[in-house]
């Protein structure tokens, strides 16, 4: 990155036809940009040597990216499909509006993780900050750690599975049993995101449909 | 969008350093702040003297007789060095408050920029490498120091509505965000008897912590109360003799990141701002947690890394 403008670097990413032979892409130097590795529609495994700024891996389709390093605010956002792996900490809103793929955060992840999710599964081995799944309408959160203040407020169908402690609660956010089905599903989810936590240690939180828009006399 | 930059030094050869890597860092910050730029640097302290930062926009006319006017007036020497449209003056120590007295009657179109004994405050319009330049920040040495890049969201782009703000002896105020109860919290604080001089939100945020201080309030303390007092979003750094704070509002929206090594702690608004220091793969690197203050002092060297309040 000290060498190749951002721009080049992430045209060349983005040619990457979904047949092609070179898959394995390695970033070097990023030294904190923002927007590196966007908008990926391939089979490509591409490398990120060190740590980055806002917005690495976003729009993310099929590509598989892995940061050696710790990411700034909304990392895969608004991810379709693929894998995005942090080996560090996520900043804000690591996640938000994603639609598919899975991100694991091997670190931790502070305020708005997952916020507005839509499909995507978030697995992170430490804490959550504050506000995390806010919106959160579809797909899974794991939280190994901790999770921060108004975890889930005004939560749709998504579902949280935390570890450790909840600071609180947000809006329309309880906790749940957890039925055989969630035990399988966070089973895979952990072997997904390389943890060796035990399923029976997590709680499952998610929407009590107690909201104004719950209610079926309030739709037009 | 604003851009922050801090460097505290715990390892004392880097101090001749200083200056050059704050430009650095606050250099990097320019696409957070192209409209100006400011940084307090705080120098090796001499017991015998005290220092105003002073500016005008007509400074060969402004300062072309102030140092013999101003040693006239207080009856004792004053020392200036004159650096593109700021002057810093060496006022022997315990006349400070004198000195300023004597400043504005001398010339009231003269703006004080900083005052204490260690602090200099240099701040222009103009992108941050051209302001560095001006006042060739990167020769200077120091402890520590704060930097500002500015994109002007609440007030007029002016030398006086950029950052740092002087709050008090050596203090300083530095902020990324937007205050949205400023109007009001100004009319009050003007009822106190705070001077205020523009119609920036930062200035009110740094006269809020000057007033909290002169009732009595310790500077973590005053820093505590803003988190009920101050409406918006803020991450504020604040410089002292002794070195920096650091408080983002409860809902944090506004970036900070911080580097912890055996020789610095440095704040960025952005990684990006620390990529360069050295160490910084080996350092320790984190966000500060919302609604908490942290402080950082050479006066207590054993825990560098002291909460307050």
């Amino acid at each position: 990155m000290e060498t190749t403008p951002l721009r080049d670097l992430n045209a060349t990413l983005q040619a990457q036809a979904e047949a092609t032979n070179q898959t394995a892409w390695e970033i070097v130097n990023p030294k904190g940009s923002h927007a590196i590795a966007v908008g990926l529609d391939a089979e490509i495994e591409v490398t990120v040597k060190g740590s980055t700024g806002y917005y690495c891996g976003g729009m993310n389709k099929l590509a598989t990216i892995n940061v050696h390093g710790s990411v700034g605010p909304g990392v895969a956002e608004n991810m379709m499909s693929g894998t995005v792996i942090i080996d560090g900490d996520a900043s804000q809103y690591a996640g938000a509006t994603g639609h598919g793929g899975t991100l694991i955060i091997k670190g931790n992840a502070s305020s708005r993780c997952g916020i507005s999710m839509k499909g995507i599964d978030i697995i992170v081995h430490g804490n959550v900050g504050h506000m995390s799944a806010f919106m959160a309408q579809s797909g899974n959160l794991v939280v190994c750690g901790d999770a921060g203040d108004a975890l889930g407020d005004s939560i749709y169908e998504a579902r949280l599975f935390v570890r450790g402690s909840v600071k609180s609660l947000g809006a329309d956010c309880i906790e749940k049993e957890m039925r055989p089905e969630h035990v399988a599903l966070l089973t895979d989810l952990l072997e997904r995101g390389g943890c060796d936590a035990k399923p029976e240690e997590f709680k499952r939180y998610g929407s009590a449909r107690q909201l104004y828009n719950f209610n079926i006399d309030n739709a037009y | 969008m604003c851009g922050i930059v801090g460097l505290f030094l715990k390892d004392s050869a880097l101090e001749p350093r200083l200056g050059s890597m704050l430009t650095d860092m606050l250099i990097t910050m320019t696409d957070r702040g192209p409209d100006s730029a400011g940084i307090a640097i705080y120098g090796t302290e001499d017991p015998a003297i005290s220092k105003l930062t002073v500016q005008s926009d007509t400074p060969d006319q402004a300062f072309a007789s102030l140092e013999a006017d101003l040693s006239a007036e207080l009856g004792s020497k004053v020392h200036m060095r004159h650096k593109d449209t700021h002057a810093v003056l060496h006022i022997p120590r315990g006349h400070l408050t004198a000195a300023r007295t004597a400043l504005a009657a001398i010339n009231p179109d003269i703006r004080v920029m900083s005052s204490g004994d260690t602090v200099e405050i240099y701040k222009e319009v103009g992108l941050p490498k051209d302001v560095a330049d001006r006042f060739d920040l990167r020769s200077m040495s120091g402890t520590h120091g704060i930097g500002h890049t500015r994109m002007a969201t609440e007030s007029m782009v002016t030398t006086m509505g950029a950052h740092p703000f002087n709050t008090g002896p050596d203090q300083c105020l530095v902020h990324n965000g937007s205050l949205s109860n400023h109007n009001r919290l100004r009319r009050k604080l003007q009822r106190e008897g705070i001077h205020i001089e523009t119609e920036n939100d930062t200035e009110v945020g740094a006269a809020y912590l000057t007033w909290r201080m002169q009732k009595g309030a310790t500077l973590g303390e005053a820093l505590e109360s803003s988190l009920n007092d101050l409406d918006g979003f803020f991450t504020f750094l604040v410089g002292t003799k002794d070195g920096f704070g650091v408080v983002r509002d409860p809902i944090a929206c506004k970036p900070a990141v911080m580097a912890e090594t055996d020789q610095y702690v440095a704040f960025g608004s952005e990684y990006r701002a620390l990529v360069n220091l050295p160490g910084i793969e080996q350092a320790r690197v984190w966000e500060p947690e919302p609604a908490t203050v942290y402080f950082w002092s050479h006066a207590n060297s054993s825990a560098p890394t002291e909460k307050a309040a």
